[in-house]
């Protein structure tokens, strides 16, 4: 059991995870007793404290904490973009970073969905979607773009799969993204805020097919964000990080049975959860305010 | 009110949009109805009349000697011109053949060092380290004080003429490239580590699409400078070509056909840039497409 468990406040709060999907058996995320310092001016600078966090396989885990809290740090490490100072991440048992390996490798088992999207604009649609399983070798050219278009069809987007990201509409992009992760069949996904700049009807129809994809694949989510609803609405558990430097403050054992629509943005279950998150979140959030720190990276 | 009923008969059948010639013909017909086409006409029109009124009209001082444009474009068209270079005279359309030859090679191996070296100097922290001070020790010194050592080290008329257009071209080809690659935005140089690239992946997918933007910027740039050199180190040490056409004529006090060289020069590095423009524009449909609908 991760030493934070006992530092947050409240009760019942574990940072047990909850029972996993049936078919999940893979994509378990270990975080332990992480901690980032970055010294960009010859100043150290915390950006997490001796985070511990255990998400389960096949968990949606959604990370939540005021602006520059450290949030995408603990991201870049899982990925492999960041070193960490101290601690370890493990990915199903197997050291992804530690003492002695302080950046972890990339790899397409841990896919990242990014804030401002990356799909390659000089590709299309299909050939974004198409290019890891091309570029690992582990399908041929052709059937990998078979395999993309199949997908692509598959998330509604047969009619754009010829076009360009910069002529379809940001939700469309986004879409074609999380495709062109899950073709990798990863075992982790990594969202760093993927709705951030969206409106609030596009981002509930992106929701329902991020739900329905979920419900399909099972495939674990480390997902940052700044929404409450959307992270109470998505997650089975929510944690909320505390200001720089980042610890956990608080996590929210999300108990809303899958499947899930839009229906359960009413009811009171959900509201209860949200204003419990919220509580937490504000506290921090002025604390983040007060201290006016410029963001890290 | 009939537009209106046209234009509902129209969206049942919806027809794919204008390629090729279409596209060609549609832009056309729609572009006589903006004031552009008007507007170029009547400002070369304006330029004439002002030329032709300084030289040949009113023959204002310090102007006279000058050959007007009508003295020009009768001597150009005449089939037997009296200063002795004409469209149908075998000479002047040699010194372009040269002179174009000279920046198809000269730009060509420009491109052809430059455009990998920037990339690579982009790419790889270590090969900059090692090469870009030299590079930016190298790149300021004007074209024309090489011209002493480029005649030193190279004999003939050809090979330091070359030598000078290529190596003009080539500083802005790399510089314009390596600025290209700084360019990318990280996230795809994540996103395609995070796919499973190995490095040569991030190069031929990442690097070059990513930097062509910059590339064909600098192309253009580097073409027109590649003319500049070409024309000083023609001037300086030719034996055919625009710039020795040019140098010639005043020589030997035939100033119309100075006049029409460098009018000939005008006209041939606007349509080299053209012709750059396009081949970029062929690559990246890409881009096209996504500024076309920002309405660019």
């Amino acid at each position: 059991m991760p030493e934070s468990a006992t530092e947050t406040p409240g009760a019942g709060i574990t940072a047990q995870a909850p029972a996993p999907a049936a078919k999940a058996t893979r994509g378990a995320i270990s975080i332990r007793n992480v901690t980032k310092i970055y010294d960009p001016e010859g100043v150290n600078v915390m950006a997490v404290d001796d985070c511990s966090l255990e998400i389960a396989a096949g968990e949606v885990c959604m990370i939540v904490g005021p602006s520059g809290c450290g949030k995408t740090t603990l991201l870049n490490a899982i990925a492999g973009f960041h070193s960490i100072t101290f601690g370890e991440i493990y990915l199903d048992g197997q050291l992804l970073c530690g003492p002695e390996k302080p950046l972890a490798d990339q790899g397409a088992d841990r896919v990242v969905v990014f804030q401002n999207g990356a799909l390659f604009p000089w590709k299309t649609l299909l050939q974004n979607v198409a290019y890891g399983p091309i570029v690992q070798e582990t399908m041929g050219k052709a059937e990998a773009l078979e395999k993309a278009a199949d997908m692509l069809a598959e998330a509604g987007l047969a009619d754009m799969a010829k076009k360009f990201p910069g002529e379809v509409s940001s939700g469309m992009a986004r879409r074609a993204e999380i495709v062109r992760a899950l073709i990798n069949d990863p075992k982790v996904l990594l969202l760093d805020e993927p709705y951030r700049a969206m409106d609030a009807l596009t981002k509930s129809i992106m929701h329902e097919a991020l739900l329905e994809m979920y419900d399909r694949t099972k495939v674990t989510m480390f997902f940052i964000t700044h929404d409450l609803e959307e992270a109470i609405f998505l997650g089975d558990r929510v944690v909320v990080l505390t200001t720089r430097p980042a610890k956990t403050k608080k996590i929210v054992d999300v108990k809303i049975p899958r499947p899930r629509d839009y229906r359960l943005l009413g009811s009171e279950e959900f509201r209860l959860l949200v204003s419990e998150a919220k509580g937490a979140v504000h506290e921090e959030a002025i604390k983040a305010f007060e201290a006016g720190e410029r963001e890290l990276a | 009110m009939s537009e209106r009923v046209a234009d509902t008969s129209g969206m049942d059948t919806v027809q794919p949009p204008p390629t090729g010639l279409r596209l060609a013909w549609y832009r056309a017909r729609r572009s006589v109805k903006t004031p552009t086409p008007y507007l170029m006409v009547f400002g070369v029109a304006l330029w004439l009349v002002t030329y032709s009124l300084l030289t040949e009209i009113l023959k204002v001082p310090r102007f006279e000697k000058i050959p007007g444009p009508i003295e020009v474009i009768t001597e150009w068209l005449s089939p037997d011109p009296a200063w002795g270079m004409s469209l149908f005279t075998e000479a002047y359309l040699i010194n372009i053949y040269v002179s174009c030859r000279r920046i198809l090679i000269a730009f060509g191996i420009a491109t052809g060092i430059g455009v990998p070296l920037g990339l690579f100097m982009g790419w790889s922290k270590r090969f900059r380290d090692y090469s870009f001070p030299i590079l930016e020790t190298l790149r300021p010194i004007p074209i024309l004080a090489w011209v002493p050592l480029a005649i030193i080290m190279f004999s003939g008329f050809e090979t330091p003429i070359l030598f000078l257009a290529t190596l003009a071209s080539l500083f802005v080809t790399t510089l314009n490239t390596l600025l290209g690659v700084d360019s990318i935005d990280e996230s795809y140089f994540r996103a395609a580590g995070c796919l499973g690239s190995k490095p040569r992946h991030v190069f031929w997918h990442v690097v070059l699409p990513g930097a062509m933007p910059f590339i064909f910027t600098g192309l253009q740039i580097s073409v027109g400078v590649a003319w500049f050199s070409l024309v000083a180190a023609e001037m300086i040490s030719g034996d055919y070509g625009l710039g020795y056409m040019i140098m010639d004529s005043y020589m030997i006090n035939t100033y119309v056909s100075m006049v029409m060289a460098m009018i000939t020069l005008g006209f041939v590095g606007w349509a080299t840039s053209a012709m750059v423009r396009a081949v970029g524009n062929r690559m990246m449909q890409w881009r096209i497409r996504a500024l076309a609908l920002e309405g660019r």
